[in-house]
């Protein structure tokens, strides 16, 4: 029978099947950070039991840590302890860990594909929803919660019922100016938060195909924000070209017996999704949000929409909800708000390539009097390849602060937080209420668009600079 | 984990659609590596923001069935989420429609989550809000939501109700098939990554 890609890697991975229960799949790999992993260890101790397989486990340092002062310990107690827990844990149960100045360490979903380690046609999980982020290179990846990460850690498997299956096809090319990010805000502006709810969301079209691996990892890594439970995107030269040579992956002949499977991994022709979307490229505009879910956006020529116009009661409701909250009137120009600061980083756009593409917007220009701009590298690799390339210079050259990797301003958790009332464009994947720090109003956007906005200090593309 | 049969409590109303759960708890109260006491965090900026927020509102003190708007528990996957709505005393969540992750969680950890429709969602906020004294049912053995002259049958698959109604840790019952993966890792590629070396 024919197959989607997310039927054929779930297949794969059956360790057991009886009617009447969930399916045991097995897990090749297990992502471990500081946040949601001490009461999972926790449990394992009470009940006397190891980590099955720690050689198929890593961890890292991400959400706590503060982003200036690498090195140092960190001044807040309960941050470190959580940190430190970690360090012990993965300590007593032979996890291997990239800690904070190590030179690998980074955003869990940002070091696993540079370090090689995600690959085609593997299952990955993570206690963490941007786990879908790992999909962009073919993986079946998504995030789970503590008890299902000490059960990974006690198991390496999961009891799981299979996936729906949905097919986003972006077709034509993409308007110069218009990115990744912009295709998946648009993506669930146009289904929804909840649109994607209990389906794998698998990318294709011309579009996907011709964007770069740091791009696909952009568009999966937000498919939670469309309530899907992972992102995917059939596996191509782009992927094994990305691959090659990387830390983990295959190398001599293991790389070219991988290859040939790899080259297996894609949805027969006849197979059928549950659910098709299709979205044409050639249409699609600079995107940013105005409300306080992902799915309250709208492209940069437009205005704040009026609640009156939704004809639906609860997205009614909720605009309304979100316009207070944003502070924002109906019909102000998209373009007229003012921000208090930019960041640029997070799981979502903080890798490499978006930096280099802010930086060339930020080039011999500076950012606005009275804006402060965050620009967070993903992981240190990041960070360290941005200042061979001179990155770094552009960036302090135009007043925005260069920082050490972690999630940073992307949730209140670290020291990097907006201020009660504090309006920022971020690059990160989630404008909820108080997710930035309590009080803190979001406008999710694009790379590019952060840079303009800096440089102009209102929402703004880099085409509308002089 | 406590065996779950059936549940009868009073209803705190939540109108709101789209609870993601970095509202159910912000993440300031993730820092803590205990598995208990979050129940401060819970909905903790709308409790302090919002003087009529429903769990400011002495008439719903002690409700222990949370009924909210569609998409409850969007966003990220923190399990905190559950064990703050369960510190806090809740033991069930009815709303139409549930963030995946979060409903994993929850029904793992033990808190009963409940998709309802919605017109049954809106005669259970308007009861609550008529009469906070007023008592629903929630049986896990029926599958029914009973309250009033409201008698509704929600899914649940028999696997996850037979789990909850036993009390059953999932870790015990895969570790009943540890012979299975063992012959599955046997057969895994010898190709695929392993983190310990490179
Ligand atoms: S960068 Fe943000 S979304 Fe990504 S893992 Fe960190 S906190 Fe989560």
């Amino acid at each position: 029978m024919a197959r989607t890609l997310a039927a054929k890697i779930w297949q794969e991975h059956v360790v057991r099947q009886a009617s009447g229960e969930p399916d045991l799949l097995y897990v090749d790999l297990h992502l471990v950070h500081e946040v949601t992993s001490p009461q999972a260890f926790e449990g394992l101790r009470l009940a006397g039991r190891t980590v099955r397989r720690p050689d198929l486990t890593i961890a890292t340092e991400d959400h706590n840590v503060p982003t200036t002062g690498a090195g140092e310990p960190i001044a807040d107690l309960v941050s470190r302890t959580q940190v430190e827990t970690l360090r012990r844990n993965c300590e007593e149960f032979g996890v291997p860990l990239y800690p904070m100045g190590d030179a690998a360490q980074g955003i869990v979903h940002v070091i696993g594909p540079q370090l090689g380690l995600t690959q085609p046609g593997m299952t990955i999980v993570c206690g963490d929803s941007h786990t879908s982020t790992h999909g962009a290179l073919g993986a079946l990846a998504f995030g789970i919660g503590t008890s299902q990460v000490e059960h990974v850690l006690a198991t390496q498997t999961l009891p799981m019922d299979p996936f729906k299956t949905m097919a986003v096809t972006v077709r034509g090319q993409l308007p110069d100016g218009v990115t990744a990010k912009d295709v998946i805000l648009a993506v669930i502006a146009t289904i929804g938060t909840g649109g994607g709810q209990g389906h794998v969301i698998e990318y294709r079209g011309d579009a996907i195909e011709a964007m770069s691996m740091e791009s696909r990892l952009t568009v999966c890594n937000m498919s939670i924000e469309a309530g899907a439970r992972a992102g995917l995107v059939a596996p191509d030269e782009t992927t094994f070209g990305y691959l090659k040579g990387r830390p983990f992956a295959p190398s001599g002949d293991d790389w070219e017996i991988a290859l040939a499977s790899w080259r297996e991994l894609r949805t027969d022709d006849d197979a059928v999704f549950d659910k098709e979307v299709e979205i044409d490229a050639t249409r699609l505009e600079p995107f940013v949000t105005w409300g306080t879910n992902p799915g309250q956006g709208a492209p940069l020529g437009g205005e704040v929409p009026d609640p009156a116009s939704f004809d639906d009661d609860g997205r009614r409701t909720a605009a309304e909800k979100a316009l207070a909250y944003m502070d924002l009137r109906p019909g102000t120009p998209l373009r007229a708000v003012t921000v208090d600061t930019v960041f640029l980083g997070s799981c979502t756009n903080g890798r490499i390539e978006d930096l280099r593409a802010a930086a060339g917007v930020l080039a011999g220009r500076r950012v606005a009097g009275g804006v402060r701009m965050l620009v967070v590298p993903g992981s240190m690799q990041v960070k360290e390849q941005a200042e061979l390339e001179g990155l770094d210079a552009v960036f302090t050259a135009a007043g925005a602060q260069w920082r050490s990797a972690g999630c940073s301003m992307c949730l209140g958790m670290n020291p990097d937080q907006l201020g009660p009332g504090e309006r920022s464009a971020s690059t990160s994947n989630r404008n909820f209420e108080g997710r930035q720090g309590p009080g803190g109003r979001t406008h999710l956007v694009s790379p590019q668009v952060a840079a303009a906005t800096a440089v102009v200090g209102r929402l703004a593309a880099p085409a509308d600079l002089s | 984990m406590e065996k779950f049969t059936n549940h009868t409590g009073r209803v705190a109303p939540l109108r709101n659609s789209d609870v993601d759960t970095d509202q159910i708890i912000p993440a300031s109260y993730l820092k803590r590596v205990t598995r208990t006491g979050f129940e401060d965090g819970l909905f903790a900026a709308w409790r302090k923001a919002v003087p009529d927020f429903v769990l400011n509102r002495p008439e719903y003190e002690g409700a222990t069935i949370l009924v909210a708007g569609r998409d409850f528990g969007t966003g990220s996957s923190r399990e905190h989420a559950v064990w703050a709505l369960r510190d806090y005393g809740f033991r069930v969540v009815i709303s139409p429609r549930f963030g995946d992750i979060f409903r994993g969680n929850s029904l793992t950890a033990g808190l009963l989550t409940v998709v309802a429709d919605a017109d049954v969602v809106e005669r259970l906020f308007a009861r609550a809000e008529a009469d906070p004294a007023s008592e629903v049912t929630v049986d896990l053995g029926k599958r029914t939501i009973e309250a009033g002259d409201i008698h509704a049958a929600f899914e649940l698959d028999d696997y996850t109700r037979w789990r909850l109604m036993e009390g059953l840790d999932d870790i015990g019952l895969t570790l009943r098939h540890a012979e299975d993966i063992t012959g599955f890792e046997v057969q895994r590629p010898s190709w695929r990554p392993v983190t310990t070396s490179r």
